[in-house]
């Protein structure tokens, strides 16, 4: 639909290459579309959770007599009167169950009230009381609870050795041996979690704000030990999810319970300070990376161990060394993970879980590698390039890392870059470049989807239906240009239907896998209607014609390829040498991904998970605070996201990819490649600036504050974990 | 459920009736701030008194060649108005380098000063606060404090005050105008604000139902005057440091400066030491650093906050160095090579 293959910042010249605009644009930008908060059934009643207020422990006991007496007061649920649920296999869900605390923050009890803010009254004056017991909340890089894991996320090995890696890295040429260290990270999309939940005649139905409707209706059935044909799961509309929303989440379990037991629907949308206690985080992180490679900079050996945290609700482990064991060549390989269960809050998916973090160790730990060797960053990467996976040994169906790096470096202007950290400044404020690798696998799930040929006033109408989601990525509108071009008819024609469980079941939008799973059945629908039509001759019944489509046979389970995104991320960063202040004047990724549908929703998926990149670099971040067990930063003030301010040039381009052993939409994936990588480019071009290499995320002005020199310093300065290696 | 009383008074006399004899309520300004609070259940007032559209937005010249600012002016014009921006443009800037476009649209200049001091522990009502609740403690000493301050705390509070606008106004001398049941007076701005010692729940000297009416700027200083706040996240974020000053500088020599930093106190910090090592010294950087040394040599950083002084020194350092129209070294040579 578009291999045009570009897009820069966009101008009222120019609309994304022509592509379609969201089909829900108009709704959202009038505020008609509606989120789960914004649905009101009649007699509605309003749910306020009361998260616990000890890191660990047991409730003793829930005064509950000062909230009911509040006006309005309907009911609070506890784990002595909440509904029983059955175990799914996720236990951040089994809220209200029994008296633990496994964590600061986990709920304690639920109110339910004639309004929200009577029920937030309620909340404020139950009285729990608690056993306290000893927590443990700090990640150490040798936590004595440290262990392997036998799989990480996405069922990843937790460790992996090819090769003798020892031997060859201690016969390297070349070393780096250096240890990168990651802060919690929270989601924090736009709209917080919510759920409107009622009950009719042994049916449940709930608007919820998630990622996923199928799975989320999956997991109510298996909680509650019902019929999932008696759960009906709508997400028309989501504001953002970003991982978090992946999997079902607390409120619509617990807005489900308060709607069984007070009979009367209800509606609960979790307050943001409670968010980063239930919601899920990107988790602390120390990654070792050593390179060892020859003087022509090819890697023998490289070791990526990481030592990261897990509750003790559920094990989340976040596979950050996986990237470590496909990028590159490297006959010797380590790669594991380390985990312990710490007091603390669940983590869960977050936007490129496991490559977002790894990326940014491996990346940094190549441009230490260029330096170490003498070589250039681009430069580097290219020589380190493979045509296999080192994992598996399989070829790649397609890997276009290469044209990536160089179409990059020729749009950026790479090569007019002085390489000598320190070399450029105006004024002030030192300059630099950085670059960066970025990847992502292509993942694919199975999906069902209906196509329907209707007559209408104006001839015949398409109408797609299939229980995708659109989080805010274009989704609805791709789905609609694979009909149309699988059907053969003007976009205009096309309906779809979607986020709603009484639609065919399809997969979460998650693993950057929605268009190609959902687009894959839908486009085999639509070519059935087509063939269905053909055999009617062109022309409707009036009963109108129906397809149904289901991918389980046709997504294979083992591919003899792999299948990955590859990019590339170009930064510029200007650094005050002054106040330490890093700013990012220039971002810029290409990336191979297969076929790109829509030009004006692919760039904006790419440039936003840049600036998430940019903001797991430079600004955002989680602090335990270790005496309460729980993340310090609670609103939008504290927790810095970036906003457009934060860059000024911001492009997105793409090479065109044609990737036979795909699926029919062509497509990789394109919702996570553009945070990989990124935080590793905006550092590395923060070493380039300054000659500090600041090996812990984010980079905030203390951290390289002092490295000014000049004259009138102040004497007594502080220091951070940086390393100054400046030229001498 | 929190119930409360909404008033609004059609003139300030009626304004402070309302208000008076009810330590439970509030007076409501541009509410950027005090709804904020409300939402996370920090504060509940019982009656909150909307003065708001009080007309008190004017910005007047004075006959001794300052200007009167109204309560009421908006952040966005005071930051905008042609007199501020000429004769006294740390204050556009420092207005300007504060919030968000929208949050400036709202804010009122005496809301600005009023606003609460800030710390995560504060806002966060699941935790003890001597602020919030006297007595019950202050975790951000031991905590997470690294955006707190390091200037002028007490054991039982260290927050810092988060406006700009103040830190402009503390060096350009104003004055706040307060009418309340007694009359009317004037404070300092550089006493309007308070430092936390036992009391850390009073954010400033301000009475019951006393009103900010206006802020006097009396006439800008001889020299140019300029703001700078350093801050991690270039969109909008509160100050780790900020500085600004005026200095005038003659043949070489310092006539008059003043200088006064942010972000590092619970309050803006008017810089008198370095502001009398300044007066009568060269205009050189050694000499700024110097004095702004001699200034800051009071700083009781916390654990995770002492990033902050060489910060603000180099922040004055380099804007008493512009406004002395000394040239910037070139940050690439100036080390490693």
């Amino acid at each position: 639909m578009n291999p045009a293959g570009t897009t820069g910042p966009l101008s009222a010249a120019d609309d994304g290459g022509g592509a379609p605009v969201r089909l829900e644009g108009l709704l959202k930008v009038t505020g008609a579309a509606r989120y789960a908060a914004e649905h009101t059934p009649p007699g509605t009643a309003y749910a306020w959770p009361v998260p616990a207020g000890v890191a660990r422990g047991r409730v003793v006991a829930v005064d509950t007599g000062r909230a009911m007496a509040e006006p309005g007061a309907l009911a609070v649920l506890t784990h002595e009167n909440a509904p029983r649920l059955k175990e799914t296999g996720d236990a951040t869900l089994l809220v209200l169950q029994d008296d633990r605390v496994p964590h600061r923050g986990w709920y304690v009890a639920l109110a339910v009230a004639r309004t929200p803010e009577a029920a937030r009254a309620m909340a404020g004056a139950v009285v729990v009381s608690y056993e306290p017991e000893g927590h443990d909340t700090v990640l150490t890089p040798d936590h004595p609870g440290l262990y392997v894991p036998d799989k990480v996320n996405a069922g990843f090995p937790g460790s992996r050795e090819r090769g003798d890696f020892d031997a060859a890295y201690a016969g390297a040429a070349v070393r780096v041996d250096a240890t990168y260290t990651l802060t919690g990270l929270h989601n924090h999309p736009m709209e917080p979690h919510a759920t409107t939940a009622r009950w009719e005649d042994g049916r449940l139905f709930a608007h919820d704000s998630s990622q996923g409707a199928t799975l989320v209706r999956e997991t109510l059935a298996g909680l509650f030990g019902m019929d999932k044909r008696l759960i009906t799961v709508v997400s028309e509309h989501v504001g953002g999810g970003f991982g978090c929303k992946g999997t079902p989440r607390p409120q619509v379990v617990l807005a489900a319970m308060a709607a069984r037991h007070t009979g009367l629907p209800v509606k609960l949308a979790l307050p943001r300070a409670q968010l980063a206690a239930v919601a899920g985080h990107r988790p602390p992180m120390f990654q070792r990376v050593r390179l060892g490679a020859g003087g022509d900079g090819v890697i023998s050996a490289l070791a990526h161990e990481v030592v990261t945290q897990t509750s003790t609700v559920r094990e989340f482990v976040e596979q950050a060394a996986v990237p470590s064991r496909v990028m590159y060549t490297s006959p010797h390989s380590r790669t594991v993970h380390r985990a312990v269960a710490l007091d603390v809050p669940s983590p869960s998916w977050m936007r490129a879980p496991g490559e977002a973090s790894g990326m940014y160790a491996l990346e940094c730990a190549m441009d230490e590698l260029a330096g170490a060797a003498g070589l250039d960053p681009v430069e580097l990467r290219i020589r380190n390039d493979t045509a296999t996976e080192p994992d598996s040994g399989k070829p790649y169906s397609s890997r276009h890392l290469v044209e990536c790096l160089r179409e990059g470096a020729r749009r950026f202007g790479w090569a007019a870059r002085d390489p000598r950290p320190r070399s450029r400044a105006e004024g002030r404020l030192l300059l630099g470049t950085g670059v960066a690798s970025a990847n992502y696998p292509v993942y694919l799930a199975p999906s069902r989807a209906q196509a329907r040929a209707e007559r209408a006033a104006d001839g015949v109408r398409f109408l797609v239906r299939t229980d995708a989601t659109d989080i805010g990525t274009g989704a609805r509108t791709v789905l609609a240009q694979i009909a149309a071009e699988a059907l053969g008819v003007p976009l205009e024609r096309i309906g779809v239907e979607i986020g709603n469980t009484g639609l065919p079941a399809a997969p979460v939008a998650g693993g950057s896998a929605g268009t190609a799973s959902w687009g894959w059945a839908v486009h085999k629908a639509c070519r059935a209607l087509g063939g269905l039509l053909a055999e009617h001759g062109g022309t409707v019944p009036p009963e109108g014609l129906a397809t149904t489509a289901d991918t389980a046979d046709d997504v294979p389970a083992e591919s003899r390829h792999v299948q990955a995104a590859f990019g590339a991320h170009f930064a510029e960063v200007a650094v005050d040498a002054d106040t330490g202040e890093a700013r990012v004047r220039r971002l810029l990724g290409v990336y191979a991904a297969g076929r790109i549908l829509n030009a004006r929703t692919a760039r904006s998926q790419f440039i936003g998970g840049m600036m998430m990149g940019l903001g797991m670099a430079l600004l955002e971040g989680s602090t335990m605070d270790p005496r309460f067990g729980d993340f310090a930063e609670r609103d939008l003030a504290s927790y810095h996201v970036p906003a457009c301010a934060d860059v000024r040039d911001v492009e997105a381009h793409w090479i065109a990819e044609e990737d036979p052993h795909l699926n029919p939409v062509g497509g990789k994936g394109i919702g996570e490649i553009g945070i990989v990588g990124t935080a590793a480019a905006i550092a590395n071009a923060v070493h380039h600036a300054t000659g500090v290499r600041v090996r812990d995320l984010p980079i905030t002005p203390d951290k390289l504050l002092g490295t000014a020199g000049g004259p009138g310093r102040w004497s007594g300065a502080a220091s951070g974990s940086t390393a100054h290696d400046l030229p001498t | 459920m929190k119930e409360f009383a909404y008033a609004r008074p059609a003139d300030v006399d009626a304004a402070i009736a309302a208000l008076s004899g009810r330590p439970d309520g509030a007076f409501l300004g541009g509410g950027t701030n005090l709804v904020d609070l409300m939402k996370l259940g920090v504060t509940a007032p019982a009656l909150l008194v909307d003065v708001s559209r009080l007309p008190l937005t004017a910005i007047e010249e004075r006959p001794d060649g300052g200007l009167t600012i109204g309560a009421n002016v908006r952040n966005s014009d005071l930051a905008a108005h042609p007199a501020v921006r000429t004769r006294y443009p740390a204050l556009s800037q420092a207005v300007l380098a504060g919030a968000s476009g929208q949050i400036r649209n709202a804010a009122t200049t005496a809301g600005n000063l009023l606003q609460r001091t800030r710390c995560l522990y504060f806002q966060d009502v699941g935790k003890p606060c001597n602020k919030r609740l006297p007595g019950s403690g202050c975790p951000a000493r031991d905590g997470v404090h690294r955006d707190l301050a390091v200037l002028g705390h007490s054991p039982h509070c260290v927050a810092t005050h988060p406006s700009d606008m103040a830190v402009a106004l503390a060096a350009l001398d104003a004055v706040v105008h307060l009418r309340g049941p007694d009359g009317g007076r004037t404070v300092p701005l550089t006493g309007f604000h308070r430092l936390p010692g036992e009391e850390p729940h009073r954010d400033t000297v301000i009475g019951p139902a006393e009103l900010v009416t206006a802020v006097e700027l009396p006439p800008a200083p001889a020299g140019p005057s300029a703001f700078r706040k350093a801050r991690d996240r270039a969109s909008y974020a509160f100050a780790l440091a900020s500085v600004a000053a005026a200095l005038e500088v003659r043949d070489g020599v310092v006539r008059e400066a003043r200088l006064a930093f942010g972000g590092l106190a619970h309050k803006p910090w008017r810089a008198r030491v370095a502001e009398r090592a300044l007066r009568g010294a060269p205009a050189t950087e050694e000499e700024f650093a110097r004095a702004v040394g001699s200034e800051l040599a009071a700083a009781e950083p916390l654990r995770d906050n002492a990033f902050k002084v060489p910060l603000a020194h180099a922040l004055a350092v380099r804007v008493l160095a512009r406004l002395a129209g000394l040239p910037d070294h070139d940050a690439a040579t100036g080390a490693g090579r």
